[in-house]
């Protein structure tokens, strides 16, 4: 095969910026962003409120705006979990369907650009698109928490809260490649949209108890082997990789993932914060897997989206 | 017009066909032929037909012509590149406008050609000029910031065609383009179509309703599954097939219809006199051209 001779991203701006703006703009994402928003003010509240009943001499109090949870309000990070696959599916559920159902695909196709440039400027758009809304999120966490308790976070505190955002960031962006294969894979979006929503069931919802259950029938309870598979299945869930990653980013004490035994503490000072590299080092597995996982679904969907005949 | 066109028209010594193809095949993998051998040459300037019934091999050939098809066997070059190596550069010089045209319903008229003409690298202020003067010769000024799902069946291949004319193409390539229309705003539309010759743009257009693109191509393809079964002006073609045998229609008022028959098939050379009934659309255009008559006295 010869080599093409002209970029594969010409034409990928232009995509990305009517896409961004198709997104900010539409009902569904306003939906979703007033979905969080409510949640994250519950949730917050919550924290904040218990944050106060404990005093302290918490370093990491702002952190906890996220983790802290007042029953019966699951913690924002909890919600964040379930919520964003949502929003992610929400937004590219029919991402290419669409285009073969509204008949746009082949006029956008005969312009001089590739179909790199229509599948990647769809995805970066979207994941853009959360991006956006969640920093403000983010921010107006941060701010708020701020303004309620009356101290300044730490430079660590800031760079751990961005470490989370970005995190949250990519975490969005698996389930946004996800429901993308999905719209290429089905041609009717009502189907698409199914098929993204029923993964999303899967993993948030029933992944931990299939996991048990696996565990339990392959190995012994009560033995350190169980634990550990059954934590390894889990871990096939983005959901877990993801609370995993929050727990060590936004929790400094977490020195650990996965289970312990005694003797492997030996030596360590409990309860005192790790500083950030070291919690870095700790969830770095966890990055480089859902980061290869989002490539390998991108991958995947971009090879078929450039085998289907466009007669659209 | 702009020196984009000029440009590439003006190239040194212009090859003699602007697309060619050569046993051009396309063979699913379930074993169906949608084109056969088909041997395609079209020169530059004309405007060509592709006509032939549903299925008959048009549209994926015109989908090979602009690389959005593969070809399984048999070469392709378009404006002298082949579309499956150079994509860009085929389609920078090529408009498509496929059938059963669709647009993003929520954008306005304007802002759809806008995005189609970005993604064309038209640079900003010449694409603007180009885009209101497309519209404004395709009579969809008025509505150009109006939202394109308010838009009729008509006013959509009007915008197609908008698109067309807007990015100044070598080669036009027109899949079924008076699909869905009245047989007035077709007839309305090819001329529009004709128009583009005028702008020196190369027209590929295809159809299944041979009697009415006719009156606007320089020459015709007849398909049939798949391949290329007469090729020729109308004129010549009629003459082929039909020998040297000319039809003619005669209006004329008279009470005694048999008789006038009988002396028409008197004459030297008529082969067959035949009483037609009036064609409705022949009544319903006339006596709309009576109505604007009056309108205007």
């Amino acid at each position: 095969m010869q080599k093409r001779e002209e970029s594969a991203l010409t034409g990928v701006g232009v995509v990305i910026l009517k896409e961004l703006r198709d997104y900010l703009g539409s009902i569904r994402m306003k939906l979703l962003i007033g979905l969080i928003l409510i949640t994250a003010i519950a949730s917050t509240y919550g924290a904040a409120s218990r944050i106060r009943s404990l005093v302290g001499e918490d370093q990491f109090l702002l952190l906890g705006l996220f983790t802290v949870s007042k029953d019966p309000v699951p913690s924002f990070v909890a919600f964040l979990g379930f919520l964003i696959p949502l929003a992610a599916i929400a937004l590219g559920f029919d991402a290419i369907n669409s285009e073969y159902s509204r008949r746009t695909l082949s006029r956008v196709l005969s312009q001089p650009i590739h179909r790199d440039a229509l599948i990647i400027g769809k995805a970066v758009a979207a994941v853009v698109a959360i991006a956006i809304a969640l920093l403000a999120l983010w921010l107006l966490i941060l701010g708020g928490g701020m303004l309620f308790f009356g101290i300044p976070p730490t430079g660590e505190q800031v760079a751990r809260a961005l470490a989370f955002y970005s995190m949250t960031v990519l975490y969005a962006a698996i389930w946004v490649v996800l429901a993308m294969l999905f719209s290429v894979l089905f041609k009717q979006p009502a189907t698409s949209a199914l098929a993204s929503l029923g993964v999303w069931l899967l993993i948030t919802v029933f992944w931990p108890i299939i996991a048990s259950v696996i565990a339990n029938a392959v190995t012994d309870p009560n033995t350190l082997m169980y634990a550990k598979t059954q934590q390894a299945i889990s871990r096939i869930s983005p959901n877990t990789i993801f609370g995993e990653v929050t727990l060590a980013l936004l929790n400094p004490t977490t020195r650990t993932l996965g289970p312990v035994v005694f003797s492997q503490l030996e030596g360590a000072i409990l309860g005192t914060p790790l500083p950030l590299g070291v919690s870095l080092l700790l969830i770095w597995p966890h990055v480089s897997g859902l980061a290869a996982a989002t490539l390998v679904l991108f991958a995947g969907t971009y090879v078929l989206f450039q085998r289907q005949e466009v007669r659209a | 017009m702009s020196n984009r066109k000029s440009k590439s028209i003006g190239k040194t010594s212009p090859p003699d066909a602007v697309i060619r193809t050569e046993g051009l095949t396309k063979r699913y993998p379930n074993g169906t032929v949608a084109v056969d051998h088909l041997d395609l040459t079209i020169h530059p300037g004309e405007v060509y037909g592709m006509l032939g019934p549903n299925g008959s091999g048009k549209t994926t050939t015109i989908l090979m012509l602009i690389g959005l098809a593969e070809a399984t066997q048999g070469t392709v070059r378009v404006a002298g590149y082949d579309p499956l190596r150079r994509p860009l550069a085929v389609k920078r010089q090529v408009a498509y406008m496929p059938d059963s045209v669709g647009f993003y319903n929520d954008m306005s008229a304007f802002d759809n050609l806008d995005y189609t003409g970005q993604l064309a690298q038209i640079p900003g202020a010449e694409r603007r000029r180009l885009i209101d003067a497309a519209l404004q010769r395709m009579g969809l000024s008025e509505v150009k910031h109006s939202r394109v799902g308010t838009f009729s069946r008509g006013m959509r291949q009007r915008l197609a065609l908008a698109e067309v004319l807007a990015k100044q193409p070598r080669i036009a390539i027109l899949d079924e383009p008076t699909q869905g229309l009245d047989p007035e705003s077709a007839h309305e539309f090819l001329q529009l179509i004709r128009s583009l010759k005028e702008d020196g743009i190369t027209i590929l257009l295809s159809s299944h309703l041979l009697d009415q693109v006719q009156q606007i191509c320089d020459r015709v393809g007849l398909f049939y599954k798949g391949r290329l079964i007469l090729e020729g002006t109308v004129e010549e073609l009629s003459k082929q097939v039909l020998g040297g045998h000319i039809r003619i229609q005669l209006s004329a008022v008279t009470d005694d219809r048999k008789g006038f028959q009988k002396t028409l098939a008197g004459i030297a050379g008529v082969q067959e006199v035949q009483i037609e009934s009036h064609r409705l659309d022949e009544v319903y255009r006339t006596h709309l051209a009576k109505e604007r008559q009056n309108a205007e006295a």
